[in-house]
């Protein structure tokens, strides 16, 4: 050994070289910083031009043009014993014409007719079906405007482009601008978009039924998942043998969390349609669909959750005597559970946005109803979304950029639940 | 002479490939108060999970030998782990309570085994064993509040109350002083004095004047091997092993 290793030479800490370093040291700091500044930020104007984009093209679909008419509910078109089977087409079509004496001809009463949305008679006829009082009387009544007049309104329709490349021709127009002059337009906000179920015309098309289609098969989806998930991990957390089996049970879980969603719609299309006979386009297909997908994030979820539950804490209750359920409801369930409520949200908010499957089992079809139930036919968000997407009206354009908010609503309040969820029921041991 | 409650037989542990514990036999006497001492990591936990059979609890840890209880095999078939559990109690080295209130701790044994009839009953004997653990005055006033924000040392007494709140016949106690001022390791010794009038007790400690202090029987562990055991005078003033000798003494360990 020699004399230096025996006394360690001082250290220098004025010495350059080592100031050298320490500044090199200082920027590499500042570059990993700057790096991750820099990701963070792009990141963030994604997201902020997606949110962008949907509310830019969504924006008009929150309000619709409305147009107040007077509506004389004459006992000849209505017969007070049966209000249902009265001629309302007739009414609305009276009321119209009182505003423009001057239009006689068949055509110019026909376009005059088309400002209006094809769907005023049957709002006419659920108003006074609530309300037989109404026959006999005059009503004064806000009804949708058609969409080439909405978006007229909203001036997406460009009034310098020549007549025979517009929707709306130049008399109509100028019909219109009397309407409005008269005060009678008015553009409340699109309450139809939460309450309207679906329909042919955009003005009058919501999102109802989608958001029934969407609740009844998230509660099945839940239902099944949820139970089965937690029970599949406490057994494979707490009571499976470590062997080949379980090793390959686990491999094939996670592998099943990789699946593309698809190739579970096609499984559900064999089995629960082919196989099992169950209806097309029903929430509980969906439903049980979605669950084959959630259910391997719920399995994840909890074992995560339940191995995070120190060992410690199962000694204490098994030295106490508890058995094995005790520990496993008394002590590890209640600790896992903010961990494992976490994973079933964000299940369950995969499962809302989930698209493919729900097309194969058709719960993409065209009804003008909400489900009253998990067997009747139904759409869902997405699949709604998808059926706008394709519409070739132009009202269904900004409706979708709206439909997609909602959604992306929903995800967010769900996430936002787990999030909750999580710091409230975190426990320190 | 107290009656044996305990026998161990030939007891080997392995933990995978390490054999943590080499040929154990132990009597452990009833209304006896004994002591392990040896150095860190000779097996004294081992051997106190043998004896309620944690160890079963370990996927790789492997018991061979024969241990009775009252005479007879806690390895039978017949014998319930569950109940043999609840029959002889346990602390643990670390303290370990549960993420609920100090109330639910002391009370969760005493719930699961049906030990009270009423919530009155329950009350009592939640009172008695954070009592008789030298802990009710410092939190009789929050019995609501969680056993997790108690200091190291409460947390231990508390796992002692919990412990000794199903009246296990036997208790085996795993350092249960290690964090623990003098005063409250008096009051500990004092409980276990008065423990022996009924029960068996087994404890581990490093502290050779707590082991000559509370215990009658002394046992010495050193390298997963029993050197010596035998009344406790005995060892601590003429033990037989160099060994026993050298860590009484200090030298090592
Ligand atoms: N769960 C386990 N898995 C694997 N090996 C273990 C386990 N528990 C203990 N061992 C091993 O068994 C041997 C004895 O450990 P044990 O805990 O019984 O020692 P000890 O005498 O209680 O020591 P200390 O006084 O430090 O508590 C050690 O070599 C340890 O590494
Ligand atoms: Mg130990």
């Amino acid at each position: 050994m020699t004399d230096a290793a025996a006394a360690p030479r001082p250290i220098d800490w004025a010495d350059p070289r080592l100031l050298v370093r320490v500044r090199r040291r200082h920027g590499r700091d500042a570059w990993l910083r700057a790096a991750g500044l820099t990701a963070l930020g792009l990141a963030v104007l994604m997201l902020a031009i997606l949110v962008g984009a949907l509310l830019y093209n969504g924006w008009a679909a929150f309000t619709q043009t409305h147009v107040t008419l007077e509506f004389e509910i004459s006992p000849q078109r209505v017969k007070p014993e049966d209000p249902g089977a009265g001629n309302f087409r007739a009414i609305v079509q009276e009321a119209v014409y009182g505003l423009f004496p001057e239009v006689t001809s068949r055509r110019d009463r026909r376009e005059l007719m088309e400002m209006i949305s094809s769907g005023a008679p049957y709002l006419l006829r659920d108003r006074v079906m609530a309300d037989p009082g109404l026959i006999g009387r005059s009503l004064r009544m806000a009804v949708p405007v058609s969409d080439p007049f909405d978006q007229l309104a909203k001036g997406l329709i460009d009034r310098n482009t020549p007549e025979s490349r517009r929707r709306v021709s130049d008399a109509a127009m100028a019909r219109f601008d009397r309407l409005v002059a008269m005060g009678l337009v008015s553009r409340p906000l699109n309450v139809g978009l939460i309450t309207n179920a679906d329909s042919r015309f955009p003005e009058l098309a919501g999102l109802k039924g989608a958001l029934w289609g969407s609740f009844y098969a998230l509660l099945v989806c839940f239902l099944i998942s949820f139970p089965v998930g937690i029970a599949a991990a406490i057994y494979l957390e707490e009571f499976a043998p470590r062997n080949r089996w379980t090793d390959l049970i686990e491999i094939n879980i996670n592998n099943l969390a990789a699946v593309p969603s698809v190739v579970f719609g096609l499984l559900a299309l064999a089995v629960f349609l082919g196989w099992f006979g169950l209806p097309r386009s029903a929430p509980l297909v969906g439903g049980m669909t979605l669950a084959l997908m959630t259910l391997p994030t719920i399995i994840i979820a909890t074992r995560a959750a339940i191995k995070a539950v120190p060992p410690s804490i199962r000694e204490a209750a098994l030295g106490l005597g508890a058995s094995r359920h005790q520990v496993v409801f008394d002590h590890v369930l209640p600790l896992a559970m903010p961990g494992i409520l976490t994973g079933t949200i964000i299940g369950l908010a995969q499962a809302l946005g989930e698209t493919a499957p729900l097309l194969l089992i058709g719960m993409n079809a065209f009804i003008t109803q909400a489900p009253d139930g998990v067997m009747s036919p139904a759409t869902a968000l997405p699949t709604q979304i998808f059926i706008w997407a394709d519409s070739p009206e132009r009202g269904f354009v900004s409706r979708t950029a709206a439909a997609i908010c909602v959604l992306l609503l929903f995800l967010v309040a769900m996430n936002a639940t787990a999030i909750y969820l999580r710091r409230r029921f975190a426990k320190q041991w | 002479m107290s009656p044996v409650k305990m026998t161990a037989r030939g007891v080997n542990v392995y933990y995978g490939d390490n054999h943590a514990l080499r040929d154990v036999s132990v009597d452990i006497l009833d209304k006896t108060v004994t002591a392990f001492i040896g150095p860190s990591g000779c097996g004294k936990s081992t051997f106190l999970r043998c004896l309620n059979r944690m160890n079963d609890t370990i996927p790789t840890a492997r018991v061979e030998g024969s241990i009775t209880l009252d005479g007879q095999d806690i390895h039978d078939p017949a014998v319930d782990p569950v109940q043999l559990r609840a029959r002889v109690g346990m602390v643990f080295q670390k303290p370990n309570p549960f993420p609920k209130s100090i109330y639910d701790n002391v009370a969760y044994g005493p719930r699961i085994h049906g030990l009270a009839r009423d919530r009155a009953e329950l009350d009592a004997i939640v009172e008695r064993a954070l009592t008789r653990a030298a802990l009710w005055n410092e939190v009789k006033d929050r019995l609501s509040s969680p056993g997790t924000g108690l200091s190291g040392g409460q947390q231990q007494r508390l796992c002692i109350a919990r412990a000794i709140a199903t009246s296990p016949e036997v208790l085996l106690m795993d350092e249960p002083c290690s964090a623990l001022d003098p005063i409250a390791t008096a009051q500990i010794e004092e409980l276990i004095d008065e423990l022996r009038q009924t029960y068996s007790l087994v404890i581990v400690t490093h502290s050779m004047q707590q082991a000559a202090r509370v215990s009658q029987k002394t046992a010495f562990f050193h390298m997963g091997q029993l050197v010596e055991q035998g009344d406790t005078t005995k060892i601590f003033t003429n033990p037989s092993d160099r060994r026993t000798q050298d860590y009484i003494t200090g030298r090592f360990g």
